[in-house]
């Protein structure tokens, strides 16, 4: 048998009528993904993928064993959001492939371009429920941008050049490719070069109508209250240089959506921070009193509208996006920019007439006034620590430097939304649309497979850090220096949260019995450390960022906090439940 | 409101379900879905019959396009087109009744198939409301069996928007057939 990463040509394969060289589809499966780009891929195997497995040895691709198939398209998903590359996730047949349909389910939610590969059984077994069948093309139709089944090997190159480039062009997707077990094993000539994607239904274009770009540049001249809404798009499509010289040249404030931060700089003067549910007062007070809404790469989800019957009534808005489909799906806009968005402001910038908001400006500053819950300093000092300490200390701590902080789901996620302050794109990676909880440890994993040189920060719940906890063993296993940092309140904090505002305080299965998680982690081999004062945030978060290795700290938080502000699920976004004065609840800790 | 587009997809395996799941995913309402070969092999044709005001047929327009096997999709709703759908009748048809029968029939220009000793059979083709129109006529006498294809449709005229292979049906060919539709992903 031949080494690792040696070509056809130094061993001498048999060629076909063609001239290229004849290979098992398991093995043209891995050529294709190295001339992809590939590097790393996140995988578990099994029966029915055991020939590509097998096929690994003559590839250069590193090989992440897994603990978990959800975890491989979490790490897929995190390696793609981290770098804006095609991460890759493999996986046998039947349950190996029905694990990965909440990573696949999330990526999809948040248009992240994954490829999954799935292992199937021979295709002459396809159909008569076999040992670890399951129609796992059928399964993710509706969670995936496309899918293949390959029967095969010729149709294996096809597949995965095609996979790729629909997972990455247009607004990015997950793709899987199920491959039977006979086209991995049986051999044709491969060909890359014939196997260029040639889809005749998949035409993504980037190319707004004229009379829509003149209509907007109409709307953005004749408005005096104009707010940009920004998200995931801007990374997405890498526009943030043009976002910001879009809102300084017009001189529009900018509010985020959960996704969109790190699209703006969360210093810079036009940024308001983040809307929706959880966002900011003034910042959804800006939109209700807007006069104009530019939509820049975001969707109107529920999360960040709140009632659409009361949605910035007097608001013009304009929305940019990659996505027909998103046009008038939840809020009717006036002018639809359908297209990429960076070459969009690209076109409209030499364009766009330099303006002068600041008495706009300076009304929104106004509404900020008394709100600033964001004021680290209004919280109570009682002794007790907050998760809000942990996430401002772990800003301060670790800003401006290359940092990923990459989120659970639940009411650290909207902490760190508020508090971490992401002055760059990538530098959070959360599960915003499906809300999946788990995604943050093998997020995480992914991340720094992707950029080794970030310093990665895994912020996750209690709950949620215990539903994938067993890829601490993938991170010893492969030496990532991750650092985890659970916020531990002893319950499902979010779901306390509605119950304490919306079901009496009825605690119902919400309080979480953890192990200590210290001897948790010592036993995976993470050297791990419990905090539960204030002042040991700073000292212990810089001695997990001095540590060679991975670190998990769980941080002992208050209990019963509650992320403020909060527009209640289908309320106007004006209607927010706020903060209570925090002298009184100082009082009332003491 | 009815709406019919008429969708052209790559004859490919999968294809129908793709689209079907599409429409269950969204939640639109199919009325009718007949689906078939076209003059190109490698390409099926489909006729969609689905409820909705503009907007949401714009929505569903937009999401059809979204499945990389479609190559077009053509709204014909408001567009001088022929619409036909075919039904096989079977009524109950005692001597009695069996010339009155025969009779409508003949003023439908319905075909009549089969006569059995107690029923006729016979196949209806026209617009939708036509043949609605039979079958309540013929209700009275017992109608014993009926099969619908849903509609198929084509534009009128020499004019034809099918996508050839040559065409690669590019983003500006498609615009010209209808400027109103991006084709993004």
């Amino acid at each position: 048998m031949s080494g690792k990463g040696k070509t056809a040509q130094e061993e001498k394969i048999a060629t076909g009528k063609n001239g290229k060289p004849i290979l098992t589809g398991a093995r043209i499966l891995w050529e294709c993904l190295e001339r992809e780009g590939v590097t790393d891929v996140f995988g578990y195997p099994g029966g029915a993928i055991l020939p590509a497995y097998d096929a690994l040895k003559y590839s250069k691709i590193h090989h992440i064993l897994v603990r978990h198939e959800q975890g491989a398209t979490h790490m897929a998903d995190g390696y793609a959001r981290a770098t804006g590359k095609v991460g890759v996730a493999i996986a046998t047949s039947g349950p190996g492939a029905t694990n990965m349909v909440t990573g696949i389910a999330t990526a999809m939610m948040d248009s992240s371009p994954i490829v999954c590969i799935t292992g199937q059984v021979g295709s002459k077994l396809v159909g008569s429920d076999a040992f670890q069948e399951t129609d796992i093309t059928g399964v993710t139709l509706p969670i995936t941008k496309h899918n293949y089944l390959v029967t095969h090997a010729d149709e294996v190159a096809h597949a995965v050049r095609e996979a790729f480039f629909i997972a990455k062009s247009g607004r990015p997707g997950p793709v899987l490719i199920d491959i039977t077990k006979d086209a991995q094993q049986s051999s044709c000539e491969f060909d890359y070069e014939a196997a260029e994607p040639k889809m005749r239904g998949y035409r993504p274009d980037h190319s707004p109508a004229k009379e829509e770009v003149q209509k907007a540049l109409e709307l953005i001249r004749a408005a005096k209250n104009p707010v940009i809404l920004a998200g995931h798009g801007i990374t997405l499509s890498g526009a943030e240089h043009e976002v910001q010289a879009f809102a300084e040249k017009a001189c529009i404030p900018v509010a985020m959506t959960l996704l969109g931060l790190g699209g703006l700089p969360a210093s810079h003067f036009l940024n308001l921070g983040m809307m929706g549910m959880h966002g900011e007062a003034w910042v959804n007070d800006a939109i209700q009193n807007a006069d104009l809404l530019l939509a820049f790469g975001m969707r109107f989800d529920d999360r960040v509208t709140g009632n659409l019957k009361t949605y910035a009534l007097n608001a013009k808005k304009i929305h940019i996006d990659i996505d027909p489909a998103e046009i008038n799906k939840n809020v009717k806009v006036d002018v639809a920019l359908v297209g990429d968005l960076r070459q969009i402001l690209q076109e409209l910038l030499p364009q766009l007439e330099p303006a002068n908001h600041t008495d706009w400006i300076d009304q929104v500053r106004k509404m900020k006034g008394d709100s600033a819950v964001r004021d680290i300093q209004n919280l109570p000092d009682s002794g007790h620590l907050y998760a809000a300490h942990v996430i401002n200390d772990l800003w301060h701590e670790t800003r401006g430097q290359d940092t990923i902080v990459v989120t659970d789901v639940g009411q650290h996620q909207m902490w760190e939304a508020q508090y971490y302050k992401h002055e760059t794109p990538r530098s959070l990676i959360t599960s915003g649309g499906l809300g999946t909880m788990g995604f943050a440890l093998p997020a995480g994993v992914g991340a720094k497979v992707a950029r080794p040189e970030a310093d990665v920060w895994v912020v996750a719940g209690d709950g949620g850090f215990q539903m994938t906890m067993c890829e601490l063993a993938t991170i010893v296993q492969e030496n990532l220096n991750v650092n985890i940092a659970i916020i531990n309140n002893g319950y499902l904090g979010m779901v306390r949260q509605w119950q304490e505002f919306f079901y009496d305080r009825n605690y119902e299965a919400t309080p979480l019995l953890s192990p200590n998680f210290v001897k948790l982690g010592e036993a995976f081999g993470i050297r791990s450390i419990a905090v539960s004062k204030r002042a040991d945030v700073i000292p212990t978060v810089r001695a997990a960022r001095a540590h060679k290795g991975p670190v998990l700290i769980d941080f002992q938080v208050e209990q019963e906090d509650t992320v403020y502000p909060m527009v209640p699920a289908g309320a106007s976004l004006g209607d927010m439940i706020r903060r209570p004065n925090p002298l009184e609840e100082t009082a009332m800790d003491e | 409101m009815m709406n019919t587009l008429v969708v052209y997809v790559e004859n490919k395996p999968g294809v129908l379900s793709r689209v079907v799941s599409l429409f269950r995913r969204r939640n639109f309402n199919i009325d009718s879905l007949t689906v078939g070969r076209t003059e190109k092999p490698d390409v099926s044709r489909m006729t969609i019959v689905v409820e909705g005001d503009t907007d949401q047929v714009r929505r569903i327009v937009a999401n059809v396009y979204k499945l990389v096997n479609v190559l077009l999709v053509d709204d014909i709703t408001n567009k001088p087109a022929l619409i036909r759908d075919l039904a096989l009748i079977k009524v109950n048809a005692p001597q009695a009744t069996r010339s009155q029968i025969l009779d409508i029939a003949n003023v439908f220009k319905a075909r009549v198939l089969d006569i059995a000793v107690e029923s006729i059979t016979m196949e209806m083709t026209g617009g939708e409301e036509k043949v609605d129109r039979l079958l309540e006529i013929l209700a009275p006498f017992g109608l014993l069996e009926v099969v619908r294809t849903g509609v198929v449709a084509m534009r009128r005229g020499t004019s034809t928007v099918v996508p050839t292979a040559q065409e690669q049906s590019t983003p500006a060919a498609a615009r010209q057939h209808d400027p109103t539709v991006s084709y993004s992903v």
